[in-house]
């Protein structure tokens, strides 16, 4: 990796300031991209700014029909969180099989949603469950917030400090993971809640979107059948040489089927 | 006791230092002063140099030297070589470009040599490359073998036109033709053997040192073969006489052939170690092993077989382009070769075989032996062949395999190979019990009631083992003999140091290689230390590859047969006795028939003490070596089966059981020996469900550089095997052993794709069978049948 200055703030203020006072500050959570990204010589920053100082933004409370979650929250805590697994257990069940254990417990929620990876589990989450993302100026509603490829409503200097998700009648997430990097390839989530249902895609397109043929279709009826013969157009899905746009289209169909099957 | 320590699964000596992260690899090596280096490659598949400018970069701070292809070529340093002479059919020797250690105008693949910098520190040397100002002029580039030869591809080498390296043929092509005229059926398959990456978990590294008070040079390396590197270095490259030159190859951490062949890296830190006065070291990210590691495999074959009324084989013929990458690498031009046509008649009683192999240069990471080296290619062919000529004879597979086995030993191919001894109905039967063949009807029907698409599928592999007598293998090429070498040295007081010029890197030598030491002389295997892997210490030796270290123990054994016949002597004087009449039992010397004994250590003790015998008639000491050239290759045979099942929705594909049976002849650690078939079926499943190096054919750019994109097997891709035995000793050599390290690599991918092309029921289906890829053979399949 190239040289860069290293700050460890103790507060989301002196953060800021840091950020405002470097020229191309990055700040670093969990580092699970960003780091790979330094070694690989793809990123130039002059300054990390390490936000792993920070008190109080890791944490889990459930509370009001709702599951919030501190942005520094690593994904081990929130997979092994017994209040998460009760109250939705498909996000337990994502965040126990983001990466490996290691990343698992470096990685942390804050740090995925911001990076918004195409191929990344917790954008789908959000998405699907209605989720709201509180950050240090404001409160963004997830259908704003992930715009585009690695892309946010997030401004320069912009911290998220917790996520809250609404406690879903039931829901379920199915990963088809790329066999290489076993990053979702296609992921569904698939969620039942009192504003309707939602079925939010990541890994098969630029960034995570809703299937909204399949959220009428399962508003009827919550029934694998209701979904399985919805074809997926394959036009804006990504084509590799792990597979083609069409296939990922196809997956989408298998994975929310089985999704709906699998909700509880 | 002792005695029986051999065919025990005595726990592994080296283990102790590996798992508590004490084991000491190349990149544990730091020497006093070093500095450390990086390599510029090439960013472009095919690329004229004009002009490359250093100026700035020696500017960067802590950069002690850039060194380029001009400034080896001013020292008068040789090119890397291929070892091994192929002759076209025509007559005419292969057509081998220069590969010089970097490149002087001329870049042929991505990754390739262009400079070395030599900093303080690893991040200042990659820092300063960056400010190295190379003028390329880009040239079109062909990276797919197939097309390497057409009319209008790029050039690669002027040697070789039409990029064409030999068009080489073995068998009997008459013969053959006169088969195919008479066959009552004829069955055709297009096959290619995907190009795999080898990723031992230890990069490749080097540290060069020069040492100016004597003038010799040591070369700290991951070598499966430090004596042929210092062979290969010294005589061909011409770096320092061969005496002046020291290479030690200390722990390596797996090897798979990658690490048989020299490498530029090796050379050129050795070589600038003395151009600036410092150790030189480097260690690979792993980003340069994807990149410019010997890759494995790469052939397009087509294969054609001839058979009568009766279901018998008559004939075979096998066209194939190899793909040999940029450059040849050192044993490149053998393994499509002499290590693959030789093994066409696989298990099986053919009259006619005729093979037909062009090797091709591409714009790709030069391609070499990889586990198995040629015969994984050989084993592919004949097993996904044998078993379509059974679906479209509509035989049962096994019965066909039988009706067709070699049934009598010594047998005579068409193809070089001798057969010695084997039994594959034994293997067969072995396999087909564990794998409970029988009920698999009931398994498919069970499958299939789940919306699962079940499939079995077998491989009766033979393949050849022990590299071999130094006469054949120079009579076709070989530059060298693969003999090998051994000194047994019994210390004062009892235990003993073999010095093996075999090397391990993962085998397991430290162990079985004392087991065998044990067990012959009676003493505990506690008191046996195999050393191994420094040209200093070794006397010489052709290292570790193609399952050969049966070569290796027998020269441990005749080591052991001489000192043995002279500790006799001097028991026999000790013990005043005649020396017909001491034996060696258990650890001790004994009068037959009486209970005058010596412990095997008092013995050593009197060697040399030299007391109580003439020491005109017996030199003192104990320490014997031997050089062992095998009569024969050994032929490790079995069976492999396999059963899979595919979700036909995603096309995933989950390999449900895995039967190994193989003869591997005697066998002197089954732990390790099972472990070996673990490793080698692991890479195996591998290549046929996971790994595929794939290069861009527009850009030339390598798509699979990391293991983002690069599919390694994992734990839950595999499933648990279950293993067998059979054992036919072989027959060439006194421990009766053949060789097990790459069977599993040889026999598992026709297993996996003759069940997945079983469980989709069709016939063409080249290997990975990525989910991706079955899905959509399965709407191909589909749409026909619309």
């Amino acid at each position: 990796m190239y040289q860069f200055q290293y700050f460890r703030p103790k507060s989301l203020d002196e953060a800021r300031k840091l950020y405002e006072n470097n020229g191309d500050a990055k700040f670093l959570a969990g580092g699970q991209t960003l780091i790979p990204t330094l070694k690989q010589r793809l990123a130039q920053p002059t300054a990390l700014i390490d936000l792993g100082g920070i008190g109080g933004l890791a944490g889990i409370k459930v509370a009001g029909g709702a599951v919030t979650i501190g942005a520094a929250t690593k994904h081990f805590d929130v997979a092994s969180s017994p209040e998460v697994r009760k109250a939705i257990p498909a996000l337990a069940q994502l965040a126990g099989h983001i990466g490996d254990p290691a990343v698992r417990h470096m990685g942390t929620i804050g740090g995925s949603v911001a990076n918004n990876d195409p191929a990344a589990d917790y954008p789908s989450a959000l998405l699907a469950l209605g989720a709201t993302v509180k950050t240090t100026s404001r409160t963004i509603k997830a259908d704003d917030f992930f715009t585009g490829m690695f892309e946010t409503a997030l401004e320069e200097g912009e911290i998220i400090t917790e996520i809250s998700f609404p406690v879903p009648e039931k829901s379920a997430y199915m990963k088809f993971p790329n066999p290489a990097s076993r990053y979702a390839m296609v992921g569904v989530f698939v969620a039942k809640t009192a504003a309707g249902v939602r079925v939010a895609v990541t890994g098969a397109a630029s960034s995570v979107f809703r299937e909204t043929a399949m959220e009428a279709a399962l508003t009827k009826s919550f029934t694998p059948d209701a979904v399985a013969n919805i074809k997926v157009s394959p036009s804006n899905l990504n084509s590799d040489l792990h597979g083609t746009a069409e296939y990922r289209a196809h997956l989408v169909t298998v994975m929310a089927k089985r999704a709906v099957a699998a909700a509880r | 006791m002792t005695a029986s320590i051999v065919g025990t699964a005595v726990k592994r000596k080296e283990d102790h230092r590996f798992i508590t992260g004490q084991g000491r690899y190349t990149d544990d090596i730091n020497r006093p002063g070093q500095a450390h280096a990086y390599f510029l490659r090439s960013p472009f598949a095919h690329a004229r140099i004009k002009g490359i400018n250093t100026t700035q970069a020696l500017a960067q701070k802590g950069v002690v030297a850039v060194l380029t292809g001009k400034d080896l070529a001013a020292d008068k340093l040789g090119g890397l070589i291929c070892g091994w002479m192929i002759h076209s059919k025509d007559g005419t020797p292969m057509k081998n470009g220069a590969h010089p250690a970097l490149a002087v105008d001329t870049v042929r693949y991505v990754g390739d040599h262009v400079a070395i910098v030599i900093a303080e520190t690893h991040a200042q040397a990659k820092d300063a490359s960056e400010k190295i100002d190379i003028d390329y002029e880009e040239l079109p580039s062909v990276t797919n073998p197939a097309v390497a030869q057409a009319a209008g591809a790029p050039q690669i080498h002027n040697e070789a036109p039409n990029n064409t390296v030999y068009q080489w043929e073995l068998g009997n092509k008459a013969e053959t033709e006169a088969a195919f005229a008479k066959a009552v059926h004829k069955v055709s398959l297009d096959l290619t053997n995907n190009r795999l990456i080898p990723n031992a978990m230890e990069p490749r590294a080097a540290v060069g040192e020069y040492d100016d008070g004597t003038g010799g040079y040591t070369l700290y390396t991951t070598s499966q073969n430090p004596h042929v590197a210092r062979l290969i270095i010294s005589a061909f490259i011409g770096l320092a006489p061969e005496h002046k030159l020291r290479v030690v190859a200390p722990d390596v951490g797996g090897g798979f052939g990658s690490k048989i062949f020299v490498y530029a890296e090796e050379v050129v830190c050795t070589w600038a170690s003395k151009k600036v006065r410092r150790p030189v070291k480097w260690t690979a990210e792993r980003s340069e092993s994807f990149l410019s590691d010997a890759h494995g495999r790469d052939h397009v074959t087509h294969a054609d077989l001839a058979l009568d009324a009766g279901g018998r084989i008559t004939g075979f013929r096998v066209r194939t382009i190899a793909n040999l990458g940029a450059y040849m690498s050192t044993f490149s031009s053998s393994v499509p070769t002499y290590l693959y046509g030789t093994l066409l008649s696989g298990q099986y009683d053919i009259p006619a075989i005729y093979c037909e192999v062009d090797a091709v240069y591409t714009n790709t990471a030069p391609v070499d032996a990889y586990r198995g080296a040629g015969r994984p290619e050989a084993t592919y062919v004949v097993e996904r062949i044998i078993e379509e000529a059974a679906r479209q004879l509509k035989m049962d597979s096994v019965e066909f395999r039988r009706k067709n086995f070699v049934t009598k030993f010594p047998h005579q191919t068409p193809v070089i190979m001798n057969y010695d001894i084997g039994d594959y109905g034994a293997s067969l039967d072995a396999a087909l019990k564990i794998a409970d063949y029988k009920n698999f009807p009931a398994r498919k029907a069970e499958a299939k009631a789940r919306g699962r698409l079940r499939g079995i599928g077998f491989s009766t592999y033979i393949e050849a083992c022990g590299l071999a007598p130094s006469a054949a293998v120079g009579s076709l090429g070989a530059g060298v003999g693969l003999w090998e070498s051994a000194e047994v040295r019994v210390t004062p007081t009892g235990s003993v140091e073999v010095f093996t010029g075999a090397h391990s890197h993962g085998q397991g030598h430290e162990t079985t290689f004392a087991q065998v030491v044990a067990g012959r002389l009676g003493i505990p295997i506690e008191n046996v230390e195999i050393i191994h892997g420094d040209t200093n210490s070794v006397q010489f030796g052709m290292g570790t590859y193609g399952s050969r270290t049966s070569v290796g123990m027998t020269a441990i054994s005749k080591a052991l047969d001489k000192v043995e016949a002279k500790a006799k002597k001097i028991a026999a004087h000790l013990l005043e006795a005649s020396v017909a009449d001491i034996v060696l039992e258990n650890g001790e010397f004994k009068v037959a028939g009486t209970d005058r004994k010596l412990a095997f250590h008092e013995v050593a003790l009197n060697a040399y003490v030299a007391h109580k015998f003439p020491t005109s008639e017996i030199e003192p000491g104990l320490k014997e070596g031997a050089f062992h050239d095998p009569t024969n290759f050994t032929f490790p045979a079995g069976c492999h089966i396999c059963e899979v099942e595919i979700d036909p929705e995603t096309g995933v594909t989950r390999i449900m059981k895995f039967t190994a049976v193989d003869d591997f002849g005697n066998i002197i650690n089954p732990m390790i020996v099972d472990g070996q078939v673990h490793g080698g079926v692991a890479q195996g499943i591998g290549q046929a469900l996971l790994e595929q190096a794939v290069y861009d054919h527009e850009s030339g750019q390598l798509m699979t550089g990391s293991y983002m994109d690069y599919t390694m097997p994992r734990a839950d891709d595999l499933p648990s095997y279950d293993l067998g035995v059979t054992n036919t000793p072989c027959p060439s050599n006194p421990l009766g052993v053949k060789g097990c390290g790459e069977a599993g690599a040889i026999a598992s991918p026709a297993a996996v794709m003759n069940a997945v092309t079983d469980a989709l029921g069709i016939k063409e289906f080249n290997m990975p069978a990525t989910p991706s890829r079955v899905w959509a053979a399965i709407n191909r399949t589909r749409q026909a049948a619309e």
